[in-house]
């Protein structure tokens, strides 16, 4: 059974990854899960400096999710490539740096920061944190910002550019066409969904940032939905998220079109999940005789329904 | 290294209209739990709670001497706490732990002196266990609304701990916050080695780190902010801890605690 995947340039050896802001550095979780198992770990979005983020409330469980606000704490990339690196690389992980820029300029010099370092085996541009007010997000919701981060960050690295995008536009295909027309080797998708919930006997947010970005299972039919419109509009490799929780979500994701999907929230819930999804993807391949999980991606079959004659 | 177990429910009590004592089968992380420690639970497998919450282990249970489970103290306030408090004997929660940095226990001639504010009484059984053990002297201070929502007294009496108790309304021990007795028997305390180990609303442990700097003794404080993952991986959870004297950085409570120093933390902060 071959459960690699190509992400462009990339393979990765199975199309789980971890998703970035659910999963730290990845270290943090290196006691409960071989971090070399999975097909990718995509770290927390890093700036150049160190950030504190958001005060708490940082969270809030709302119906089948939860919203966040966390405002992107981290340690900056200087100290990630010192401190956490070199552990994801003892731990042969497959190491997916997630950046952020207040400026161009910043992604620019991260991407070339990292393409330095030992053990990164692609970017992550996060053009679509819906928690911050500067940078990020205004590239990920204009067209031209879109293909100029992207633009910008290829000149300058050889590593492969994974544009993050947002699902708070109102036609996120247009947005993976301006990604692949800019260079991009993929795009990943959905970040999370702006939202807010309020405290109806205070009247207060239940954020301190107000709003928040909503994750889990109640995102994921419309993440499913994302992902098949940008496998339709874009030849480069969509990797897909978005409320993933079981096996059976990742390949509804794959068959949707994703070439890898990540999962995020569901790590909070059981940060034991992985070799469950593994599992689970292995069985659904031998049911269905498949002997490569790429030949899942993209075969969603919309041609008119034949009546069927079921037997019980 | 945490273990996720799908613990059955041995035993379910209920103490109170909103208290009650859940007893789970969760043997591999009793036996592996420090005082002071917290597990995340999750009732049920559905979405409704998606995720886990926190709770800090009460007792280890060691009906034959052999460690079979761990009880937790809750009190219903939401849906978790909700299903905690209906849950019958068979029923499975899911108990992810042990996680989180423990209370250091003193050794005598130092005394232990234990503040609790409601459920926060919670990880104070298996605390005084250990100092009881250790041959440390015990106080337990214990604040509640009233003389209905404290528990437990007995089983701390049985093991030799000294009790010191305050109601909001009077109805038992001193007429007021736990901190009234506390502060007092500070005053009485001149010259003796004294750790002061708290855990409570935040409101209450502000209050008890501020009366133990100011009897200049050491308190260790553990503190509950909402969480998502109990791991370190959603960065929900922080705390904010000083940077000399004006600054603050802020640490996840699960991993960097949930037991601080209570003099580190920036009280005035978020």
């Amino acid at each position: 059974m071959d459960l690699s995947v190509r992400i462009g340039p990339l393979t990765l050896k199975n199309p789980v990854i971890a998703a970035s802001g659910c999963f730290g550095y990845g270290v943090e979780y290196a006691d409960v899960v071989d971090l070399s198992i999975l097909g990718g770990v995509a770290v927390k979005g890093l700036f150049l400096a160190a950030r504190e983020g958001h005060p708490p409330e940082r969270i809030v469980e709302t119906p089948a999710g939860m919203l966040n606000a966390i405002g992107l704490q981290g340690i900056g990339v200087h100290r990630f490539i010192k401190e956490r690196l070199p552990e994801l690389r003892d731990r042969r992980a497959t190491v997916i740096v997630n950046i952020c820029g207040s400026t161009l300029d910043e992604y620019v010099e991260l991407a070339r920061i990292l393409s330095d370092a030992d053990g990164v085996a692609a970017l992550e541009l996060n053009i679509s944190c819906p928690n911050i007010k500067e940078g990020g997000i205004t590239f990920g919701c204009s067209l031209t910002g879109t293909y100029d981060v992207v633009s910008a960050v290829k000149h300058v690295t050889p590593l492969p550019v994974i544009p993050k995008l947002t699902p708070n536009v109102t036609d996120v295909a247009s947005f993976a066409r301006a990604a692949e027309d800019a260079g991009a080797d993929a795009v990943s998708l959905v970040n999370t969904f702006l939202a807010m919930a309020i405290d109806v006997e205070t009247r207060r947010p239940k954020l301190s940032n107000i709003v928040g970005g909503l994750s889990g299972p109640a995102i994921r039919p419309i993440a499913v939905r994302m992902v098949y419109e940008c496998r339709r509009t874009v030849k480069i490799p969509v990797i897909g998220m978005g409320g993933i929780a079981s096996a059976t979500d990742a390949i509804e994701f794959m068959i949707a079109g994703a070439a890898a999907v990540q999962v995020g929230t569901a790590n909070f819930v059981d940060p034991f999940i992985w070799t469950k999804l593994l599992d689970g993807i292995r069985d659904y391949m031998q049911r269905h005789a498949i002997a490569r999980v790429a030949d899942i991606t993209g075969t969603i079959d919309t041609s008119a329904r034949e009546k069927e004659w079921i037997s019980s | 290294m945490p273990v996720d177990v799908e613990a059955r429910v041995i035993r379910n009590t209920r103490l109170s209209p909103d208290y009650n004592v859940i007893a789970l089968a969760a043997p591999e992380i009793a036996a592996a739990t420090a005082p002071g420690q917290f597990v995340m639970v999750k009732p049920g497998r559905g979405s409704a709670p998606l995720l886990r919450r926190p709770f800090s282990v009460f007792e280890i249970l060691r009906p034959s001497g052999r460690i079979d489970g761990l009880t937790l103290l809750s009190k219903r306030v939401g849906v978790t706490t909700q299903m905690l408090f209906e849950a019958v004997e068979g029923d499975v929660v899911s108990c992810l732990g042990p996680l989180g940095k423990p209370y250091s226990a003193v050794d005598p001639p130092a005394e232990a002196w234990m503040v609790a504010g409601g459920v926060g009484l919670a990880p104070f059984a298996t605390l005084a266990e250990v100092l009881r053990a250790r041959g440390t002297s015990v106080t337990l201070f214990y604040g509640a609304r009233a003389s209905r929502d404290l528990f437990y007294l007995d089983w701390f009496r049985e093991r030799g701990v000294r009790l010191s108790l305050a109601t909001e309304d009077g109805s038992l021990g001193d007429h007021g916050r736990v901190t009234l007795p506390l502060e007092r028997a500070l005053r009485d305390a001149a010259g003796r080695d004294v750790r002061i180990y708290a855990c409570g609303p935040e409101p209450m442990l502000e209050a008890v780190a501020h009366v133990a700097a100011t009897f200049q003794r050491p308190s260790e404080v553990s503190v509950e902010r909402v969480m998502a993952c109990g791991l370190g991986g959603c960065y929900s959870c922080v705390i904010p801890i000083r940077d000399g004297p004006k600054g603050h950085h802020y640490v996840r409570s699960c991993l960097g605690g949930p037991v601080f120093a209570g003099d580190r933390i920036a009280w005035d902060a978020h």
